[in-house]
C-alpha cells in the first residue's frame, strides 16, 4: 500500500508542526520517522491516521485521497506509543475487538473471531495470555498484544508510534528485530516513528529525518551516514562532532584545535565540519591531551581527549600506545565538511 | 537505648496523642453529634411512635413524592452530564473550559436563588406565568416545578464525579478504538464506559441523595401543599414548625440514613474504582 | 480540514449544549434581567433598604467567620487524618463527609436541637458560660461551620498527602525544630489549598438555607439571611425585588471569589 503526502502543513495556534511536509512511502517498504522531539513525526503519523487534521495540503493512501476519511474507514493498523490496550478487557477480547465492533453484514461470526484471535496470539507468539487483563503483562507483552489488535483488522498499512519506547534496553533490540522479521514475512507498509537513531537504522528500509516540522531528507540509513543533505542531519546522525574550520586551497583547517587538515572540494571560507569518533585517530605527541580510556577487546581503544578546551570522542590509531594523561593530536581519517560557520 | 525510632517528619509522641484527641473530639462535636440527636430524638417515644409516625398519610406521600422527582432529575442529570463529560474529555473544541464552568456553576448558586430563577421564569409573574396560565398549565407550586429546581441543584454531581476521571484516562483508548473502526456509540459503551462505571455509579448516588434531601429550592418552588408537593425534607420543615418533632424527626432520621448509606456506598466505590 | 478523531462529538455536545442552555444558561439569564423592571434607581433603592443591607452583611459576615474558624479545625482534622494513626482515624475520615450526605434541613433541626437553650451542648453552654447560641447570629455560625468544614479537609488533605515528608527531613537536617518545620515548612505549602478549601466552603455557606433557618431565629434586622429575605418577598409577590436579592448575592459572592482567587495566584507567585 502506498502513501503519498504532498505539501501537509498542520499549526497548532501559532506553531507549525508541520511545515509542507511531503512523503512518498512505497508498497511494502517500512519507513522510519526520525527527528528530535517535536520535529512533528508523531503528528505526521496521526495525520495519516485520521487522528489528526490538516490545514494545507493533501494525503493518498493507495491512490485514493483521504480528505474527509474518518480513522475509522481507512483500515489503518495503529500502535499507540503506550499501547493504548483496553484495560478493562481481557487479552483476547482486546485482539477481537476490530471485528467485533463491524456492522453485522461484514462481522465474522464468533467461531472465526475466536479461529482469527487464536491465529493472532501465535502469530505474536503469546498463546498463553489470552485471559490476560493488559495491567498483568509486562512491557514487551502489551507491544505484542497491541500489535497482534492492530493486525487483526487486517490493515493495509500499519503505522508504529515509538512502539519501544517503553521497554527496557535489553528487550527492546529482540522486539524490534522479531517485529522487523514479522514485517517483512507479512508484507505490510509499515511506517515507524522514533527518536532513536539506531532504531531506526537498523529497521528501516529508508529514514526520513524531521526537524522543525519538515523532511530533511528521506533516504536510506548507509545514505544518510555518508551523504548528509543538512549540517542537522549530519550533526543528528553518528554521533558526530561538530567543530568550526576554515577552508582554504581545498584542504580544512582546524586550529587552533590540534587536528590534521582534512581535503575537501569545497570553496574557500569558514565552513563546519561533523567528524565521528571512528574517524578521528588520537597520536602520540600534540597540544591534546588523552582523558579517558575505554579499552573495547582486541587492541581497540576508544578515547576521551581534550583538545584547546574542548572534549572530543577519538581512537587510537592502530599500534600507538596512549595512556591517560599523555600528549596527542589527531587525524580525520574522512568526515563531512559544509560551507558556512554555525 | 532501646527507645524506637523517630523519624525527623513526626511529631513527639505526647503530640500526637494531644493532636488526634483534639480531632477525635472536634469530630464527635461537629459531626457526630448531630447525627446521634435526629436519631436520638426519633427514637425518644420509642419504635411504635417512629413507625406510626412514618406511616402517616402525608408522610406517606412526602415519601412517594420524593421519589418521583429524583427518578425524573437523576437521569436527566446522567445523560446530561456523560454528553458534557465526553465531549470535553475527548474532543477539542472553543469553549470547551467555558462548558466546565458552566457545568460546575450551580454549585457556587445558593439552593433559594435556584429556586428563584424558576419561580422568575414560570410564576405566576414570571415571563411565562400569563401564557401558562391562560393554558392551565401549573409549573410553579407543581411537580415540574420540584424537578426543575431539582436538576438545577443536583446539575453538577455527575460530570463532577466522572470528568477528572475521564480527563486523566486519556484519548489514546478511545483514538485506537476508532482506527479499529468502532462508532461513536461502540466506542463509548464498550471503552469509556466501562473505564468509568465506578465513578458513574458513585456520582449517580451522590447525585441522588442531593435530589432527596434539597430543602432551600424545591422550598421555593413548592407552595408547601401537604399530600401534593411536599417533598420529605419540606414536611420535616412542616411537622417541626407544628411542633410535632416526633414525625419531624422521624422523617428527618430516613434522610440521614439515606445520606449515610450513600456515604458509606461512596467510600467503597472509590476503594473499588482505585484498585479496578 | 478539521479531523475528529474519536467519532461521536456532534451528538454529545449537542446534549450537552441543550442541557445546560436549559437547565443553568436561561435561568440565570432570568435572575440577571428580572431585577432591572425596577429600573436602576428602583434595584437601588429595592437593595438599600435598612432589612436588605442588614441581612446582605449577615450572611456575608456569618460566612466568612464560619470559613475562618473552619479553617485551624480543618487543618488539625487533614493533618490527623493524613498523618496520625489512632483508634477510629478512618470513621473520622468517613464522617467529614456527613455535612455533604446530610440533607440540609436534617442538620438544621439537629443542630438547633443539639444548640437550644435545653438541647446537649445548648444547656451547658448557658449554664456554665450564659452563652445563647441558638436563636442567634452566633448560631448561623454554628451551622456553617458543620457546611463549611468538609470543603477545607477535602482540599487540604489531597495537598498535605502529596506533600510527604522529604521537606521536613530537610528541614529538621537543617537544624529547624519541629514547631520550625510545621511553621516554615509545611503552613505554606498548605497555604493555597487553605485559600480555595475557604472560597468553596465560603460559597457554599453564603447561599445556604436549610441547615440556617431552624436554628437563626429569624428576627428581621438580627438574624435574618439574605435567602430567607429573598423568600419573604416571593411570598410578597415582589419578583424583581427577590431578584435583585439573588442577583446581588452571586455578584457579591463572585467578587469575593475572584479576590481569593488573586490572592491565592500570589501565593503560589511567592513560593515560585
Amino acid at each position: 500500500m502506498t502513501v503519498e503526502a504532498e505539501r501537509i502543513t498542520r499549526r497548532f495556534g501559532d506553531a507549525a508542526a508541520l511545515d509542507g511536509v511531503d512523503l512518498a512511502v512505497r508498497e511494502g517498504e517500512l519507513v522510519a520517522l526520525l527527528g528530535p522531539s517535536g520535529s512533528g513525526k508523531t503528528t505526521l503519523l496521526r495525520v495519516i491516521a485520521g487522528l489528526e487534521g490538516t490545514d494545507a495540503g493533501r494525503l493518498r493512501i493507495a491512490g485514493q485521497d483521504m480528505a474527509g476519511v474518518p480513522a475509522r474507514e481507512r483500515g489503518i493498523g495503529v500502535v499507540f506509543q503506550h499501547y493504548a490496550l483496553f484495560r478493562h478487557m481481557k487479552v483476547a477480547d482486546n485482539i477481537a475487538f476490530g471485528l467485533d465492533v463491524r456492522p453485522r453484514a461484514t462481522r465474522p461470526d464468533r467461531a472465526a473471531i475466536a479461529d482469527r484471535v487464536a491465529a493472532l496470539l501465535d502469530l505474536v507468539q503469546i498463546p498463553e495470555l489470552a485471559q490476560r487483563y493488559p495491567d498483568q503483562l509486562s512491557g514487551g507483552q502489551r507491544q505484542r498484544v497491541a500489535l497482534a489488535r492492530a493486525l487483526a483488522i487486517e490493515p493495509r498499512l500499519l503505522l508504529l508510534d515509538e512502539p519501544f519506547g517503553a521497554l527496557d534496553a535489553l528487550v527492546r533490540r529482540d522486539v524490534r528485530r522479531w517485529v522487523r522479521g514479522l514485517q517483512e514475512r507479512l508484507g505490510i507498509t509499515t511506517i515507524l516513528v522514533t527518536h532513536d537513531q539506531e532504531e531506526a537504522m537498523e529497521m528501516a528500509d529508508r529514514v526520513a529525518v524531521m526537524e522543525r516540522g519538515r523532511i530533511v531528507q528521506f533516504d536510506a540509513p548507509a545514505a544518510l551516514l555518508e551523504h548528509p543533505a543538512t549540517p542537522f542531519v549530519a550533526g543528528f546522525i553518528g554521533d558526530a562532532a561538530q567543530l568550526p574550520c576554515r577552508i582554504a586551497g581545498g584542504v580544512a583547517h582546524f586550529d587552533p584545535l590540534p587536528i590534521a587538515p582534512l581535503p575537501v572540494s569545497l570553496a574557500d571560507g569558514p565552513g563546519t565540519a561533523f567528524l565521528r569518533p571512528a574517524e578521528l585517530l588520537a597520536e602520540p605527541g600534540g597540544s591534546a591531551v588523552v582523558r579517558l580510556l575505554r579499552p573495547q577487546g582486541g587492541g581497540e581503544l576508544h578515547l576521551v581527549v581534550e583538545a584547546a578546551g574542548q572534549v572530543l570522542d577519538a581512537r587510537a590509531a592502530p599500534g600507538t600506545r596512549l595512556a591517560r594523561g599523555d600528549a596527542c593530536h589527531l587525524v580525520p581519517r574522512g568526515g563531512r565538511v559544509f560551507p558556512g560557520a554555525t | 537505648m532501646s527507645a524506637r525510632f523517630r523519624s525527623a517528619a513526626e511529631d513527639a509522641p505526647w503530640a500526637r496523642a494531644l493532636l488526634a484527641l483534639a480531632a477525635v473530639t472536634i469530630g464527635i462535636l461537629i459531626l457526630a453529634l448531630p447525627l446521634a440527636a435526629v436519631f436520638t430524638e426519633a427514637l425518644r417515644r420509642g419504635w411504635g411512635v417512629l413507625r406510626a409516625a412514618l406511616a402517616e398519610e402525608d408522610t406517606m406521600a412526602a415519601i412517594r413524592l420524593t421519589l418521583v422527582v429524583a427518578a425524573i432529575a437523576v437521569p436527566i442529570n446522567t445523560i446530561g452530564g456523560l454528553a458534557a463529560c465526553w465531549a470535553i474529555a475527548k474532543h477539542d473544541f472553543p469553549g470547551r473550559r467555558l462548558l466546565v464552568v458552566l457545568v460546575e456553576l450551580p454549585f457556587s448558586v445558593s439552593p433559594v436563588i435556584s429556586g428563584l430563577v424558576f419561580v422568575l421564569i414560570f410564576g405566576a409573574q414570571g415571563w411565562l406565568g400569563p401564557w401558562l396560565q391562560a393554558r392551565d398549565v401549573q409549573i410553579i407550586f407543581a411537580l415540574p416545578g420540584l424537578v426543575l429546581a431539582t436538576i438545577f441543584v443536583t446539575f453538577p454531581f455527575v460530570a463532577r464525579t466522572v470528568l477528572p476521571l475521564m480527563q486523566e484516562q486519556g484519548r489514546e483508548e478511545e483514538e485506537a478504538a476508532a482506527t479499529l473502526g468502532a462508532s461513536g456509540w461502540q466506542i463509548f459503551r464498550r471503552v469509556t464506559l466501562p473505564n468509568i462505571r465506578w465513578a458513574l455509579l458513585s456520582g449517580v448516588l451522590l447525585c441522588n441523595a442531593r435530589a432527596m434531601g434539597e430543602f432551600g429550592a424545591v422550598s421555593v418552588v413548592s407552595g408547601h401543599v401537604r399530600g401534593m408537593t411536599n417533598t420529605m425534607p419540606l414536611h420535616v420543615e412542616i411537622l417541626y414548625n407544628e411542633y410535632q418533632f416526633a414525625g419531624a424527626f422521624a422523617v428527618a432520621a430516613l434522610l440521614a440514613l439515606l445520606g449515610l448509606v450513600t456515604l458509606a456506598a461512596k467510600t467503597v466505590l472509590e476503594r473499588r474504582g482505585r484498585r479496578a | 480540514m478539521r479531523v475528529r478523531a474519536i467519532p461521536g462529538f456532534g451528538l454529545s455536545i449537542g446534549v450537552a449544549l441543550t442541557w445546560v442552555s436549559l437547565i443553568v444558561l436561561v435561568p440565570l439569564l432570568a435572575l440577571a434581567v428580572k431585577p432591572w423592571e425596577l429600573g436602576v434607581a428602583g434595584v437601588i433603592r429595592s437593595l438599600s433598604e435598612d432589612r436588605v443591607l442588614a441581612s446582605l452583611a449577615l450572611s456575608f459576615g456569618t460566612a466568612a467567620l464560619a470559613g475562618l474558624a473552619s479553617l485551624p479545625i480543618g487543618l488539625l482534622l487533614a493533618y490527623a487524618i493524613v498523618r496520625l494513626r489512632f483508634l477510629g482515624r478512618r470513621i473520622l475520615d468517613g464522617m467529614v463527609d456527613l455535612p455533604f450526605a446530610l440533607p440540609t434541613a436534617v442538620a438544621g433541626i439537629a443542630l438547633t436541637a443539639l444548640f437550644a437553650p435545653n438541647g446537649w451542648l445548648g444547656a451547658p453552654l448557658q449554664a456554665w458560660f450564659g452563652w445563647k447560641v441558638a436563636f442567634t447570629p452566633a448560631g448561623i455560625v454554628v451551622a456553617l461551620v458543620f457546611v463549611a468544614l468538609p470543603f477545607i479537609v477535602r482540599t487540604v488533605e489531597p495537598v498535605l498527602r502529596d506533600l510527604g515528608r522529604d521537606a521536613e527531613e530537610a528541614a529538621a537536617t537543617l537544624g529547624a525544630t519541629r514547631p520550625q518545620a510545621l511553621a516554615r515548612v509545611v503552613l505554606p505549602a498548605l497555604a493555597p489549598a487553605l485559600v480555595s478549601g475557604f472560597g468553596l466552603g465560603f460559597a457554599r455557606a453564603v447561599g445556604e438555607y436549610g441547615s440556617v433557618i431552624f436554628i437563626a431565629g429569624n428576627m428581621p434586622m438580627v438574624s435574618e439571611i439574605a435567602p430567607l429575605l429573598i423568600v419573604i418577598r416571593l411570598e410578597q409577590f415582589d419578583y424583581a425585588g427577590a431578584a435583585a436579592v439573588g442577583l446581588a448575592m452571586l455578584l457579591l459572592a463572585f467578587a469575593v471569589l475572584l479576590g481569593l482567587s488573586l490572592v491565592q495566584r500570589g501565593l503560589r507567585r511567592g513560593r515560585a
